[in-house]
């Protein structure tokens, strides 16, 4: 449905280097996430593929039509969320749906069916300027408005991004239901926790992919054992985590540190549990434990930059 | 100990609409405080209160000692604030907005001298001390606006929502750094979307419509609400919510 092959960009005549050469395929009917932090290159990777930016190399396609060749047939079949609320804010809700349609060739009943569970939510408000929704009711606004087409694709450029944890669980709800009728989101994020919502994910970071599978696979190619540790004083914790030698990576999750250590073969906590009493900590409790997908992300980007 | 934020049913209506109500609570010195909330559970306005730069309705509050209604402008010396959004001046190199910021703060030339070169190295910017701030990596700028907000050591340090879309790597960098002030006795108050954050706090209070629905250690409150996480508690809180943003 989309294809990347070595696609690059770079800004500032050449000077920085947003995307590196990116390949990775969307399967029809697929939910893939692009996953990342900020400047990792997701919104250029947008950008091309919805035909605002052209590629400084390399090639794509979208649902069959190249990027830049065929801009016209993508701009008519895709849906495009961009990050920043892009919506007239000086018209009614309602007219900021209509004129989506309108453009489209279409009309909100022709459609209805498609946004309806989006769209109630905020029909109450219809009459309202988009400029002074709340956060949450422009998102779905935003939402209805690429979805008034029926696109084949839908792309979300981080959709979540200043979210409350509340409102990002029902914002996923609305994909997962979006899904099931068949269309295809390429949907990006800067946070972690969402990546085992997706089918497949790329792991993105400097322009470069880290990683692209199921989340579930990306867990399991974990090649280190994980364990969890706890303390009275996580920050005393940590700088004595740090100074032990035989300790690899050492990154805070939550109430407990997560580590690996340098030797796997052998067994090591029992001689860090004891290091850690002779240094005073009180209430140790250690325990192995699977990798999250940002367990993941951190190996594969401190390896990218040793 | 001497509380260094005492709020008592403090309070913020606009009109009819009361975005803060009636909030009381008091944190310690060198305590990391996290301030959560929904989207409009009004974390934001009651945060302009305790900095200053918004009188109360009611209720009353002190912060660093001084009175939110009468002592603004003392609150503001005797505290840092950074947000994701303002921080730095893109256009002024490293060492001109640590020089700007240290000025506004009243910090002698010798004094800013020493700790320009303190920071640089602590923040390891030595090749970047000459560039302007809009060429750094996003990380970095957030690195640097906490280190500047707390360049003349005040009482507390305000941070709101500091490690928005940060790598994983850089953001547990933040929270080092976060650490190091509030053991040198630095308050923290911080707010955050990320939940894992919640846990690294001494102490958490979360808002709903207006008001402090839960308060306590991170232990507590999972306790309290039998969750395994902050993110279940939060939810459990929050998802009750009438208003958003």
């Amino acid at each position: 449905m989309v294809t990347l092959d070595k696609l690059s960009k770079t800004y500032n005549k050449g000077s920085v280097l947003a995307v590196d050469k990116v390949s990775f395929e969307v399967n029809k009917g697929e939910l893939f996430g692009l996953i990342g932090p900020d400047g990792a290159g997701k919104t250029s990777i947008f950008r091309m593929l919805t035909t605002l930016l052209l590629p400084d190399e390399g090639s794509a396609t979208v649902d069959g039509f190249d990027i830049v060749k065929d801009y016209k047939s993508i701009r008519n079949t895709v849906g495009y969320m961009p990050g920043r609320f892009s919506l007239y804010q000086d018209l009614s809700v309602e007219e900021n749906l209509n004129f989506f349609a309108t453009i489209f060739n279409t009309t909100i009943e022709e459609n209805y069916d498609l946004i309806k569970d989006i769209y109630v939510q905020i029909e109450p408000f219809k009459d309202r300027k988009a400029g002074k929704l709340s956060g949450g009711m422009k998102q779905k606004l935003a939402l209805s408005c690429a979805l008034i087409h029926r696109p084949t694709i839908l792309f979300l450029d981080e959709p979540t991004t200043g979210v409350d944890a509340v409102s990002r669980k029902e914002f996923w709800e609305m994909l997962k239901r979006l899904k099931t009728q068949g269309i295809t989101i390429l949907v990006s994020t800067p946070y972690m926790d969402e990546a085992t919502l997706c089918d497949r994910i790329a792991l993105i970071q400097s322009g470069k992919i880290l990683s692209i599978d199921t989340p579930q696979n990306i867990v399991d190619a974990y090649p280190d054992k994980l364990f969890a540790i706890k303390a009275e004083s996580i920050y005393y914790l940590l700088n004595d985590l740090r100074a032990y030698t035989k300790v690899k990576g050492c990154f805070t999750f939550g109430e407990f540190v997560h580590i690996s250590f340098k030797d796997k073969s052998a067994t090591n906590e029992p001689e860090l549990l004891a290091y850690l009493k002779e240094k005073g900590h009180k209430n140790i409790e250690i325990k192995a434990v699977t990798p999250g997908i940002e367990d993941c992300f951190i190996r594969l980007m401190t390896e990218e930059t040793n | 100990m001497q509380a260094v934020i005492k709020a008592d049913k403090l309070s913020k209506h606009f009109g009819h609409f009361t975005a803060v109500n009636k909030i009381s609570f008091e944190v310690a010195p060198g305590e990391i405080f996290g301030f959560l909330g929904a989207n409009g559970a009004g974390k934001t306005t009651a945060m302009r209160m305790l900095c200053g730069l918004s009188i109360p309705t009611s209720g009353t509050a002190t912060v660093a000692g001084f009175d939110v209604y009468k002592q603004t402008e003392e609150i503001k010396r005797n505290i840092g604030y950074m947000s994701q959004k303002f921080s730095l001046y893109e256009d002024l190199t490293v060492l001109e907005n640590i020089r700007f910021y240290g000025g506004i703060y009243g910090l002698s030339d010798r004094d800013l001298q020493q700790k320009s070169e303190a920071l640089i190295t602590r923040l390891n910017l030595q090749n970047e001390a000459k560039k302007l701030v809009g060429s750094l990596p996003l990380g970095w700028k957030q690195k640097l606006s906490f280190s500047v907000a707390v360049l003349h050591e005040p009482k507390i340090v305000f941070l709101d929502e500091p490690t928005g879309g940060v790598d994983p790597v850089t953001r547990r960098q933040f929270w080092d750094l976060i650490y190091e002030v509030a053991d040198r006795g630095i308050t923290v108050f911080v707010t955050t979307h990320y939940m894992d954050e919640a846990e690294y706090c001494n102490r958490v209070s979360i808002m709903v419509d207006g008001s402090i629905e839960a308060l306590d250690t991170p232990p507590k409150l999972k306790q309290q609400f039998s969750a395994n996480s902050m993110d279940e508690v939060f939810y459990e809180l929050a998802r009750g919510a009438k208003r958003s943003e």
